[in-house]
């Protein structure tokens, strides 16, 4: 008989704790090798830890929802015969308080990167709201759309009951609202909140936005997508956006850079790393696509589908969430007239293309329809000076003006 | 003497979708007028639903009889050996739909609707003519039905002239056929074909697909299969019908075989069910600029969730806009029709609708099944309970066949998004398990109610208890 004390392993490079999501254990219970015992979620990813030996689960080091650092006693097993133990203890539970001979530890068990967990769901075969007939019927007679309705039956579904409270006030569908829903903030989100109030306490922000015409680029896009071949994937504005930041910042090394303001450094980068915003289900992720100077526009383009998939399905590697030197984030379809991005710190630039619009314009007196986009950034200001960012931001723009500059060095 | 009429709302066509419509709407107080060429009840009450039930119940009647009159009943029971005078069961069941139809003509008066009998040919979107008559109006109500398709080298006879019959004729018929070969083994054919050989018949069925009730999975297929087998039908799956040839009064079918070899089968008749078709020609369709549903080769006509057509103020129901081509689904758009056109707000939109299939033994089938579960990636439970352990399934013989309910809930609510059952005598239990669909039961509410003892119905109860994991009387 043996003690294991499974310590806190180091799940990401610079994650100092973590918290425990989940846990599939509990004290008492037979593990085996390799079974998983619990959920940890960093600023990275979460991941799901498994075992590292065979045994009883003696004691467990925190509860589910609370932090765990790094190197910090996770789990202690039980577990049978001399030689599986790595730490020959006596049964005694002695906190171990002196450094002690580190036994050749048992592989760190290889985090797989898990899912955040999806907000709980009703799913259904179709999206349709769920009511008896009668309340169907009721809810037509009464113009009310029951997706808009609250429901607490069973299996989601919605009762007379709700359809009464939701017309309260004369058939009307409008009433007043008491109350509230209080959420702990924990897990993904909490990881979400700290970031970006760490990112607006420190970091004085200037946001600028250029207004670009995309038609000659948008021209070229749908060009090589008529003509790729099949192999090479769809392309989206992505690539391009890429492609004009790779050129930017070698002209202005400070916007590629990060700011480490506890120990006044800022760090201008060779490789340029770029942060891409995602929605996922669980909330806002960051992978990176890495070392996009070296990438050609196909390669970019299967790089960001590949890891943005990665994020969305979860089954992305925490490496891949890290190390970016300057961000692009984009709302898709959305888009928006214009934004104020929020700096990935410590970076400390990020752009942000809105939506194509087709715009009338007024070209040697006469009126023709061109493809305006606004470019929306933002920089810190204390390592980006005003200027140099109009400078850059005007450079960019002459490059997706005239695409064959994005592609001429 | 030419008659020009006007209404509110004139229905065309009398079968289960058009007369429910009629009668609604004159309930509503709208000036109806409904055309019918033939007798009211149409496909249905004439020579579909309730004819074929009336044939099936005789068949059943007489196989049993012929069973009690071998001694072989297994109760003890013996008889005489049963004698059928076909003629006599072709006019009990002409007795039936008499009643049903006259009982529509009773129902119809009874809400105001004027039944013009004729056949009505549109000149444009809201005005036809019926014979001499004229009759326009504000909404219309298109409920022209369906037929049975014809396949090419088999022609339906003429006036009963020929061996190739559909299954109209095949519910007046003068005699059982000696030998009958059924083209086609959806439920049409194999409800007629069971029917027939109950009666006497030696069936043989032409199937093209490679099984038979390709419209059902095969755990829900496999014991009609077997009553097949045990009653030495045989079936031809993966074979294709090509032509009948008669030579001195003996018809002959001809069919390509499994591996593509011409094969004869001789025969006295020939009953093609391949399939409806929806009856989109010869009254003017094509002077109602209406739109045509491009998802189906624009064979049915194209209506929105609340049954209208693309032309302003006229609707189409029941078969004519789609599958399922059942009639209680053409009953309810009716019913719904008539009262948006009396400025109700309804919409078409039921959770299921049931398929019913009066095979020996029956099989139900409602809502979702497990292999279109599987195709969606939706999580589901599954319980299923057989006859074999069901008390009075037993007593009534429904255990005879083999059978079982079968249960699909959702993995993470356990709402019941599907219920199928195979087993004889319980079509009946459809209402039960479409009401639990519609109603969004959880396997929780259908275990939790109680079943009445004994009962058929308790079957379901149980199979709900199975896919919670803890059945009573199934291990």
């Amino acid at each position: 008989m043996g003690q294991y004390i499974f310590k806190m392993p180091d799940i990401g490079e610079g994650v100092t704790e973590a918290e425990i999501t989940e846990w599939h254990v509990k004290v008492g219970d037979k593990v085996a090798d390799d079974d998983p015992i619990c959920d940890a979620m960093t600023d990275k990813a979460t991941v799901e830890l498994t075992a590292p030996t065979s045994g009883v689960v003696t004691s467990v080091g925190c509860a589910a929802g609370e932090i765990m650092a790094i190197g910090g006693d996770l789990i202690i097993f039980e577990t049978e015969g001399g030689t599986e133990s790595p730490i020959p203890t006596p049964i005694k539970m002695e906190a171990p308080k002196v450094e002690k001979p580190k036994p050749a530890p048992k592989p760190t068990p290889k985090p797989k990167a898990k899912a955040a967990p999806a907000p709980t769901v009703v799913s259904t075969p179709s999206s349709k709201p769920l009511a008896s007939p009668a309340v169907r019927r009721r809810a037509e007679d009464q113009d009310i759309d029951l997706s808009l309705v609250p429901a607490s039956g069973k299996a989601g579904q919605i009762t007379h009951g709700d359809l009464d409270a939701y017309s309260k006030g004369g058939g009307s569908t409008l009433q007043k609202l008491a109350g509230g829903t209080d959420i702990k903030v924990t897990g993904m989100r909490r990881i979400i909140s700290k970031r970006m109030s760490e990112s607006k306490r420190r970091i004085p922000h200037f946001s600028y936005v250029e207004s670009i015409d995309m038609t000659e680029l948008e021209r070229t896009r749908v060009h090589l997508n008529a003509t790729r071949v099949p192999h090479q994937p769809k392309l989206t504005l992505m690539p391009f956006f890429m492609r004009a930041m790779v050129k930017a910042v070698k002209l202005w090394p400070q916007c590629n850079a990060t700011f480490d303001d506890d120990a006044d450094v800022i760090t201008q980068h060779n490789p340029v790393h770029i942060g891409m915003a995602a929605q996922t289900s669980g909330g806002l992720m960051v992978p990176v696509i890495r070392n996009a100077e070296s990438q050609n526009i196909w390669q970019l383009s299967s790089e960001i589908a590949r890891i943005g998939e990665a994020a969305k399905t979860g089954s992305i590697a925490p490496e891949e969430l890290s190390g970016s030197t300057i961000s692009l984030t984009s709302l898709g379809k959305l888009a928006g007239v214009m934004a104020t991005p929020v700096i990935n710190r410590p970076e400390v630039a990020i752009l942000c293309p809105n939506k194509i619009v087709d715009t009338p314009v007024i070209e040697n007196g006469q009126m023709v329809v061109r493809k305006l986009m606004n470019f929306s950034t933002s920089f810190d200001h204390r390592v980006v000076d005003g200027f140099h960012a109009a400078e850059m931001v005007a450079y960019i723009k002459g490059l997706l003006e005239h695409p064959a500059t994005l592609f001429i060095d | 003497m030419a008659e020009h009429f006007t209404c509110d709302v004139l229905v065309v066509g009398s079968g289960p979708g058009g007369y429910v419509a009629a009668i609604r709407a004159g309930q509503l107080g709208l000036d109806t007028i409904l055309v019918e060429d033939g007798k009211l009840g149409g496909t249905c009450l004439i020579r579909g639903c309730i004819p074929s039930k009336a044939l099936i119940e005789a068949a059943e009647k007489f196989e049993q009889a012929g069973i009690n009159a071998s001694g072989n009943s297994g109760i003890g029971l013996t008889a005489a050996t049963p004698k059928l005078d076909f003629k006599q069961t072709i006019a009990w069941k002409d007795g039936i739909t008499e009643k049903l139809s006259s009982g529509v003509a009773g129902l119809l008066k009874a809400a105001s609707v004027r039944v013009v009998s004729g056949w009505a040919v549109f000149e444009n979107a809201k005005t036809c003519t019926v014979g001499d008559d004229k009759i326009t109006a504000a909404n219309v109500i298109l409920a022209t039905g369906s037929k049975s398709v014809e396949l090419k080298g088999l022609p339906f006879a003429v006036n009963g002239d020929g061996p190739v019959i559909s299954s109209t004729e095949a519910l007046d018929l003068t005699k059982v056929p000696k030998k009958l070969a059924v083209v086609g083994a959806g439920y049409i054919g194999m409800e007629l074909g069971i029917a027939y050989r109950k009666l006497g018949a030696e069936v043989t069925f032409i199937e093209a697909a490679k099984t038979i009730l390709p419209g059902f999975d095969k755990q829900l297929s496999a014991p009609v299969s077997k009553w097949l087998r045990d009653h030495n039908i045989t079936v031809h799956t993966n074979s294709f019908a090509q032509s009948v040839s008669t030579k001195a009064g003996k018809h002959t079918l001809t069919y390509a075989d499994k591996d593509g070899v011409e094969a004869n089968l001789t025969c006295d008749k020939v009953l093609v069910t391949v399939g409806r078709i929806p009856n989109t020609e010869g009254w003017g369709l094509e002077n109602m600029a209406i739109d045509m549903d491009p998802k189906n080769n624009d064979m049915f006509v194209k209506v929105d969730g609340k049954c209208r057509t693309s032309m302003r103020g006229v609707y189409a129901i029941g078969d004519l806009v789609g599958e399922p081509m059942l009639a209680h689904k053409a009953s309810a758009q009716g019913e719904m029709v008539a009262e948006i056109i009396a400025g109700k707000k309804r919409t078409f939109a039921p959770a299921a609708i049931p398929a019913v299939c009066f095979t020996d033994p029956e099989i139900v089938s409602v809502g979702m099944t497990p292999a279109e579960a599987k195709g969606k990636d939706i999580a589901i439970t599954e319980g299923k309970f057989r006859w074999a352990a069901n008390g009075r399934a037993l007593t009534t013989g429904t255990a005879d066949g083999g059978g079982f309910v079968r249960i699909l809930a959702l993995k993470d609510t356990g709402r019941i998004i599907g219920i199928q059952a195979v087993g004889r005598h319980i079509s009946e239990l459809s209402g039960e398990f479409v009401l639990a669909v519609e109603m969004n039961a959880t396997l929780e509410d259908m275990a939790g109610t109680i079943h009445a003892h004994p009962t058929l119905s308790e079957a379901a109860m149980e199979a709900a208890l199975s896919a919670l994991g803890h059945p009573i009387h199934s291990v």
